[in-house]
């Protein structure tokens, strides 16, 4: 099957339904869920206009220019390399027959639970220059210094270790999506196993990892945790400053709508760099593909994944447990973490669904229509992402209080300002697996005589399956350690274990950090590997 | 197969979904005062056009309150607490217990929270404001979101540590310090004068700092209105062009000195305390104190503001009273590390008396020149 051969069909495909110009449910849903992340970029253009010649003072501040190419410099380097982690992890745990694979498969997404302040800080204490490592190769060869981690290294290799789950995720999704009898034709036709791969599977994962890639550039942008504790700043950097140090409302929407244009072009970028293609199989059905045996390469690959996992688990998990280590012995009234615990749990699902049904109408829309706009219609819910969580959070803080007083601070705004937050994790990859479906599946199940809606249900989300099982764990990890956005709109006195944590770090309590510190993670395994195992279980009964 | 999958996982949802309302009603029912799940908005006729989306309780599900001629709808306070959980949140707990108040309390960052304020406008559900620092009181001070405080309450505190049009007042000190390793620094290698830490080359490389935080942004401030600009500014360029390594906020350079990363740093007090009572041992680290009136050793406050635009400005009040009162004080004193305001109480006993600090004479509220000291430090490339 060639793109090209693809790409004809599907013209002719547009000719002879004439119907499906016309704005559908789905369309109409989209543009919904669209406008609503649209509602924060206008506020923040009154916000910056409001500030007239502050704003403009901001926005030329020759500090500006430099923290801009320090964002983008970051973001670039970020994606690059946790798509390097993530694509060679998500093969060896979905095509190679390791031994406890679903164990290390679930391990390789967890990293994405932790806050990434906390991964640095517990970075810093263990590998910074006077830190637990520093500590034991001084008693151990007399080594007094260890090299720098502060700066830029140090914020490029702690949003990596965060964020690498963003590709491995989606890459792994779609190689489950993916037909293995294309990459079999390869090799039938005499090509090396690697050249089958860089030949085929490669180019048909582009959509999975260019989605991560953005996940992990856009989350960069915004981060504000990681680049704080390891010193390097940033344009979100000044934005938090802004807001902290002079209440300048103004000059920090200012700056954040530097963080929209540069979003925005990310996006676009990413638009053209995929080109049209088709990625689904043509003919026949489905089987699973066949698991390799393990090489000494795969092997390697694992050591180096687990060593990843080692650092951005390893390091907080070692830290939190020696606090609670510390606890016990000084018998520390310590805050009752169960109800928080709870809380967590519970958001953090109920989020993950909103913004997975959310995200449906609007990933289809764009992955299947034939207008360039539709194909725009989920550039908003990206840009955003992109925003630092303070920024949405005290735009949406403005437009409830204002417009919906009675839905401020309450459990269903906060669920939508999670949504708001996370929906391009959902779209992205959810567009992934949607392009990888046969349209012709679709086709005869209308001529069989199926509704619209019924076609949803028969027919795309079953085959979305594996993408939608995918972004339900995306949206948990990342709602889960959510602060900025659960501090300001959740109902009064509702805490999260992320709250509890703060609150106990902020104040240099690191023994009440602890438990809660150590919950988070484990609150994370939970949806991992009931998923994961279901997944599984459900893969494994159609393949026999 | 694949469709009773997505049965189940929507069945998931649904559980997540009403759960999370059964949650949200168990929560609500655990305080003191039963109150509607804040959730569903009320619908009583009379909160209707109430803007305030904190639902206020009927009639028949209040409690008896404690005072019966305090307004009934004043029963229920909202507090936005820069200050976290860990540090005052029993206190809070237990002024609601004592007044017979139902203390909602939102936990943020200072700033964000103020912020929060800002931009909720006259719709803000907070009753009352409880900053790290006096910059965030001068803030909502300075937009008129503050009500004038009694002056039975103001002058409980000495005059410099409270607003000077009366709209806040400081309720516990936090005093700057240079917290050093004692296994690394003499005692008289600390310069006399803050100042003369600029450009004097014992410290190159083994100073920490926190320019992002609010405490040392007050003390530059304090540096501008004490010495001038440009002091302030050869200070910052100065010690900055010593290879000062930058911390996030005051705790992680407390630890950096006590783990010897660096030699000395520039924080609040209390933090070098905190670390002594977790790690249960004798740390290698000292805090000095600048006794001699100079900038060094600024003291700044965490206080507490009532919001106009509150409807229980009377339980805010009891609040704020609550606060200033004798065994408050003693919390602030023996929990916090924090210097008691109120005269005759006595601070934490490892700290030099309040009355032997000898701050530098400066009012705090001329701490609000905010946006002068972000362009200079912006200026100076710190942030």
């Amino acid at each position: 099957m060639s793109v090209s051969a693809g790409g004809a069909l599907r013209g002719l495909r547009g000719r002879t339904w004439p119907t499906r110009t016309r704005p559908s449910g789905e369309f109409v849903l989209a543009m919904l869920v669209t406008s609503l992340a649209l509602c924060p970029l206008a506020y923040l253009a009154w916000r910056a206009g409001e500030g007239g010649e502050r704003s403009l003072a901001a926005l030329w501040h020759p500090r500006t220019g430099e923290l801009l190419l320090r964002s983008v410099g970051l973001a670039i380097t970020v994606a690059v390399t946790s798509a390097l982690c993530g694509l060679p992890l998500a093969w060896i745990t979905e095509r190679v027959a390791l031994p406890g694979r679903r164990v290390f498969a679930v391990l390789f997404a967890l990293p994405l639970a932790v806050p990434s302040y906390l991964t640095a800080f517990a970075l810093v204490a263990v590998l910074g220059p006077r830190g637990a490592l520093a500590d034991l190769l001084d008693r151990a060869v007399g080594l007094e210094r260890l090299p720098e981690m502060y700066g830029f290294a140090g914020a490029w290799g702690t949003l990596t270790l965060v964020t690498f789950p963003y590709a491995y995720l989606s890459i792994r999704a779609a190689l489950r999506g993916l037909d293995p009898t294309l990459e079999d034709a390869a090799r039938v036709l005499g090509e090396s196993r690697r050249a089958a791969f860089s030949l085929v599977t490669l180019p048909l994962l582009r959509p999975a990892i260019v989605a991560g890639m953005l996940l992990s550039a856009l989350y960069a942008l915004g981060d504000f945790g990681a680049i704080a504790v390891l010193r390097y700043p940033t344009l979100t950097y000044s934005i938090y400053n802004q807001y902290r140090l002079s209440f300048d409302r103004s000059a920090a929407a200012t700056l954040a709508l530097l963080l929209v244009v540069l979003s925005a072009a990310a996006v676009v970028a990413e638009r053209r760099w995929r080109r049209r293609a088709v990625f689904y199989r043509s003919v026949g059905t489905r089987r699973p593909a066949s698991l390799q045996p393990p090489t000494w390469w795969a092997w390697l690959v694992l050591g180096g994944g687990l060593s990843l996992v080692g650092l951005a688990l390893g390091a907080p998990v070692s830290v939190a447990a020696y606090w609670w280590w510390r606890a016990r012995v000084l018998s520390e009234d310590m805050p009752a973490v169960g109800q928080a615990f709870l809380n967590s749990l519970l958001v953090g699902f109920a989020a993950a669904v909103l913004t997975v049904c959310l995200a449906l109408p609007v990933a289809r829309v764009v992955s299947q229509s034939q207008t360039s706009f539709a194909r725009l219609l989920d550039v908003p819910l990206w840009v955003a992402y992109s925003l630092p969580g303070i920024v949405l959070a005290l735009s949406i803080v403005s437009l409830t209080a204002r417009f919906l007083p009675f839905l401020y601070q309450t459990i269903p705004l906060l669920l939508l300002g999670y949504a708001l937050r996370f929906l391009p994790e959902a779209t992205g990859t959810l567009k992934a697996v949607f392009a990888q479906q046969n349209p012709r599946l679709e086709e005869a199940a209308r001529t069989l005589g199926l509704r619209r809606w019924s076609i949803w249900w028969r027919v795309r989300l079953p085959l979305a399956f594996p993408g939608l099982v995918a972004a339900l764990t995306l949206v948990f990890l990342t709602t889960v350690k959510e602060l900025p956005i659960t501090l300001l709109l959740s109902p009064i006195g509702f805490s999260t274990l992320v709250t509890v944590v703060w609150n106990a770090t902020a104040e240099a309590y690191w023994t009440h950090a602890a438990l809660p510190t150590l919950l988070l993670v484990a609150i994370g395994v939970i949806p991992m590997v009931l998923l994961g195992l279901w997944q599984e279980r459900v893969q494994s009964g159609q393949g026999g | 197969m694949r469709r009773r999958d997505l049965l189940r996982l929507g069945g998931l949802g649904l559980a997540a979904g009403s759960s999370l309302l059964l949650l949200g009603c168990r929560q609500e029912s655990a305080t003191p005062t039963p109150v509607a799940p804040a959730a569903v908005p009320t619908s009583s006729a009379g909160t209707v056009s109430d803007p305030t989306p904190v639902s206020t309780p009927t009639a028949s599900e209040r409690m008896p309150t404690v005072t019966p001629t305090a307004r009934e709808a004043a029963r229920s306070v909202t507090i936005y607490s820069g200050r976290s959980q860990s540090l005052i949140g029993p206190l809070l707990d237990r002024i609601g217990q004592e007044l017979g108040l139902d203390v909602r309390v939102r936990y943020g960052d200072t700033a964000e929270l103020a912020t929060a304020i800002l931009e909720e406008g006259d719709r803000s559900p907070a009753d009352l404001f409880f900053g790290q620092d006096a910059g965030a009181l001068g803030a909502l001070a300075k937009e008129n979101r503050l009500v004038t405080l009694p002056a039975e309450l103001l002058e409980r505190v000495p005059a410099i540590y409270r607003s000077r049009d009366g709209v806040w007042v400081g309720v516990s000190g936090r005093v700057r310090t240079v917290v050093y390793n004692t296994e690394r620094v003499q005692l008289n290698e600390i310069p006399a004068s803050i100042v003369d830490f600029a450009g004097n080359e014992r410290w190159r490389g083994r100073l920490g700092w926190a320019p992002t935080n609010g405490s040392f942004q007050a003390f530059v401030t304090g540096l501008r209105r004490l010495r001038g600009e440009d002091v302030a500014r050869r200070w910052l360029e100065g010690v900055k062009a010593l290879d000062t390594r930058i911390f996030p906020n005051n705790a992680s350079i407390v630890q950096a000195v006590i783990q010897g990363e660096i030699e000395a740093g520039f924080v609040n007090h209390y933090y070098l305390m905190r670390e002594r009572a977790q790690a249960g041992r004798s740390l290698p680290a000292e805090n000095f104190f600048y006794t001699n009136g100079d900038p060094g050793g600024l003291v700044n406050v965490a206080g507490v503001g009532v919001l106009a635009s509150s409807r229980a400005q009377d339980a805010a009040l009891q609040i704020v009273d609550y606060l200033l009162s004798e065994s408050a004080q003693r919390y602030f004193s023996e929990q916090t590390f924090e210097y008691p305001l109120l005269e005759g109480i006595p601070a934490h006993p490892d700290l030099p008396p309040l009355e032997t600090l000898n701050p530098p004479d400066l009012d705090l509220s001329d701490l609000d020149d905010l946006r002068g000291t972000l362009a200079l430090l912006q200026e100076v490339g710190l942030l």
